[in-house]
């Protein structure tokens, strides 16, 4: 279906909502690179590093919104998450922010992975994906041929060639891809002893000096359209490390009634302003699991616009469990925006999982394995069970208790 | 009761069918089955309620329906940027941009408007901004109901058929550092004000959950649903996700608060969202079981 172009006037969500002097520039908005209008409505999608990610998200992740990490418990992925997201940004050219209170962001900057450009690189990962997933690839199934035609989750790297690349873990990006992009960082020890001119009642000092620098460098930058006649357009992509930790002077993570509950909402809806005018997108990581006040990350989450959940097995019974032997962890997805339309790409299954390989990093429907002992074992359906509960999240998950049904 | 409502009531009650909510074909639009021919003269408080899903899609009904109805319409659009309203109230057959040219709509795009209290120049004597209780001590949202106020007043030489206030969300005030006391008091006076007063309608979106630990969230969504007129509450399906039925979505008609005394009725529908309107259906009849 064609983006609803009625006069070409409102070019779908990638068009900031200011009033444009100039004859309304779709096409020239379409040519930014590392972009591509979502299918649905004519909106601009951003790859968020991972092409698997892109998947669940429904294409990938709209211009001019949020994408919001709630942290697994000890922060390897959600780290991880956050570098993919910025290493794309780099292969694809697009202008970075980093804020960060506990790490330089040239620190940051200097630990994102190596993309896999080259050819036979590819060619590895096609065959290494190959072997793994190789039933699927048989011409028609025999025995389970009902399953021929259930969508695969996964994206082969061969198929996706300019929207969304693979990054190798083990080895970091070389120093050559960063000439041309412009790095902005933002280190919150630094940046405290200036006091805020923003006039906000009652936020906290970080906060405020971070918004106060974003929204300079939109309007300085021209990202939101403010200089039209300055350059090509370009897109920025800002990353927050960690946000709402002591560290920030937020005590939303310390105590269940913190001094200023209002502090980090706040801050979010600011930033929600910004990126709706302008042509940027955001990560954000966000230590859920160490947030006391449940109605904070309630509130969190109606003002982002992508919210997702990691939960990893690191350290938990799952990881010795057999059950799950093939994953690294859990995905939720907790909202997914409708953006310029009623509804809204949301994945078939709730219940994804990742897995971190060297050159991949994937996510896919849980698979639990066949339960093939002699005897059924109650304590792996117990955990089924419960696990079944947690999963299925998003339309409400109030008739499943504790017992597992026998059929 | 009205033949419109008479059809559709007996509609369900027969047999299972889809009914079209929005037929954009025809250019008209259709009630939202049960409501019956929703009066927009008459002073009623709506509250859209939704629970475990967004109910964002009933505001989009609200607002193409009283503008096609003729109505004077105030929007405080706190969540979404304007172009996003606007793209599908296209959908729906209805332009913002048109409406807001000759006078129709008044939209206060809350995001703008809280970028230009932060980061804009001094406020100008005459013009106060809507969102000034963010930067200021004092939580009391009354810049915001002389905004409502100023928008909706009759003006000498129109002939607006009603006036409308829709506001999308009231948490979000809440999250702004507004007390919920003054949310409250701004939802009283906007009734006095749009409902008594100017006799018009007021429809407001606001999220909850039974299992919220939000207090602050549940003590306005409780106090609202008590005082409203009507309730539409758009929730998840109790059993999960499922493709073909996105929600159900419960009208309760408060005639308690009538004079009558009478009993609250309670209808409930199932929905399925696509791309150009919604369709409601009775419990367990959706076209995919079907």
């Amino acid at each position: 279906m064609a983006a609803p172009g009625t006069g070409g006037a409102v070019r779908g969500r990638g068009a900031p909502s200011f009033q444009r002097k100039a004859p309304a520039g779709g096409s020239r908005l379409a040519a930014i690179a590392g972009t591509r209008p979502a299918v649905r409505h004519g909106q601009l999608l951003l790859s968020s590093g991972l092409p698997s990610l892109d998947c669940v998200l429904g294409g990938g992740l709209a211009v001019g919104t949020l994408l919001l990490i709630e942290e697994d418990k000890y922060g390897v992925y959600s780290n991880l998450l956050f570098k993919y997201f910025l290493a794309e940004g780099v292969v694809c050219g697009h202008d970075l922010f980093v804020a960060s209170a506990k790490e330089l962001p040239t620190n940051i900057l200097k630990e994102l992975p190596a993309p896999l450009l080259d050819d036979n690189c590819r060619n590895e990962l096609g065959e290494e994906a190959t072997a793994v997933t190789s039933e699927d690839f048989q011409d028609s199934m025999k025995i389970a041929w009902r399953y021929q035609n259930l969508p695969k989750m996964e994206v082969s790297p061969t198929t996706s060639a300019r929207f969304g690349h693979y990054y190798d873990v083990s080895k970091t990006m070389s120093s050559e891809l960063f000439q041309s992009i412009k790095c902005h960082s933002f280190f919150l020890p630094e940046e405290l002893s200036l006091p805020p001119t923003i006039k906000m009642c009652n936020m906290n000092c970080g906060y405020a000096r971070l918004l106060q620098s974003i929204q300079k460098l939109i309007y300085q930058e021209g990202f939101d359209g403010s200089h039209p006649q300055k350059k090509q357009k370009n897109i920025l992509r800002m990353g927050i490390q960690s946000l709402g930790t002591m560290l920030w002077g937020d005590d939303i993570c310390n105590t269940d009634k913190p001094e200023d509950a209002h502090s980090l909402t706040k801050f979010l809806y600011v930033l929600r302003g910004l990126l709706r005018k302008s042509l940027s997108a955001c990560i954000i990581t966000v230590p859920a699991h160490l947030i006391q006040n449940k109605a904070i990350m309630e509130r969190v989450t109606n003002l982002s616009d992508v919210v997702v959940g990691l939960e990893s097995f690191i350290g938990s019974e799952r990881e010795t469990n057999p059950l799950y032997k093939d994953y690294h962890g859990l995905i939720h997805v907790h909202q997914i925006p409708r953006l310029n339309s009623l509804s809204c790409d949301v994945p078939d299954t709730k219940d994804l999982a990742f897995r971190l390989k060297r050159k991949l990093f994937t996510i896919e429907r849980l698979h639990l394995p066949p339960d093939l002992s002699d005897t059924v074992s109650r304590s792996s359906k117990q955990d089924l069970a419960e696990s079944a509960k947690l999963l299925s999240s998003g339309c409400g998950a109030m008739a499943i208790g504790k017992k597992h049904l026998d059929f | 009761m009205s033949a419109f409502t008479e059809g559709l009531v007996t509609a369900t009650v027969t047999k299972p069918r889809e009914l079209i909510w929005n037929d954009s074909r025809s250019g008209q639009a259709r009630q939202i089955p049960g409501i019956g021919a929703l009066p927009y003269s008459n002073g009623k408080f709506t509250l859209l309620r939704d629970t475990r899903t967004d109910g964002s899609f009933l505001v989009h009904h609200f607002l193409s329906f009283y503008l096609r109805a003729g109505c004077k319409v105030c929007f405080v659009a706190l969540l979404q940027s304007f172009s996003h309203y606007n793209i599908v109230a296209q959908k729906l057959g209805v332009s913002l941009t048109a409406a807001k040219e000759r006078g129709q709509l008044v939209f206060l795009e809350g995001l703008g408007s809280c970028l230009d209290v932060l980061f804009g120049e001094e406020e100008q004597a005459g013009r106060p901004r809507p969102l000034r209780f963010i930067s200021e001590s004092a939580s009391d949202l009354r810049a915001l109901f002389e905004f409502v106020r100023t928008s909706l007043a009759p003006a000498a030489g129109d002939a607006w058929q009603g006036r409308a206030l829709l506001v999308d969300d009231l948490g979000v005030l809440l999250s702004l550092g507004a007390a919920p006391v003054a949310v409250l008091d701004f939802v009283h006076y906007c009734r006095v004000a749009v409902c008594s007063q100017l006799q018009g309608n007021i429809v407001v979106l606001v999220h909850s959950s039974e299992d919220s630990e939000d207090e602050e969230n549940e003590l306005v969504v409780t106090s609202l649903c008590h005082h409203s007129d009507l309730i539409l509450w758009a929730e998840g399906l109790a059993t999960g996700f499922c493709k073909d039925v996105h929600g159900q979505l419960k009208i309760i008609r408060r005639a308690s608060l009538q004079l009558g005394g009478e009993q609250d009725v309670l209808q409930i529908y199932q929905y399925k969202i696509q791309d150009k309107n919604v369709t409601f259906f009775a419990r367990g009849l959706s076209a995919a079981v079907l």
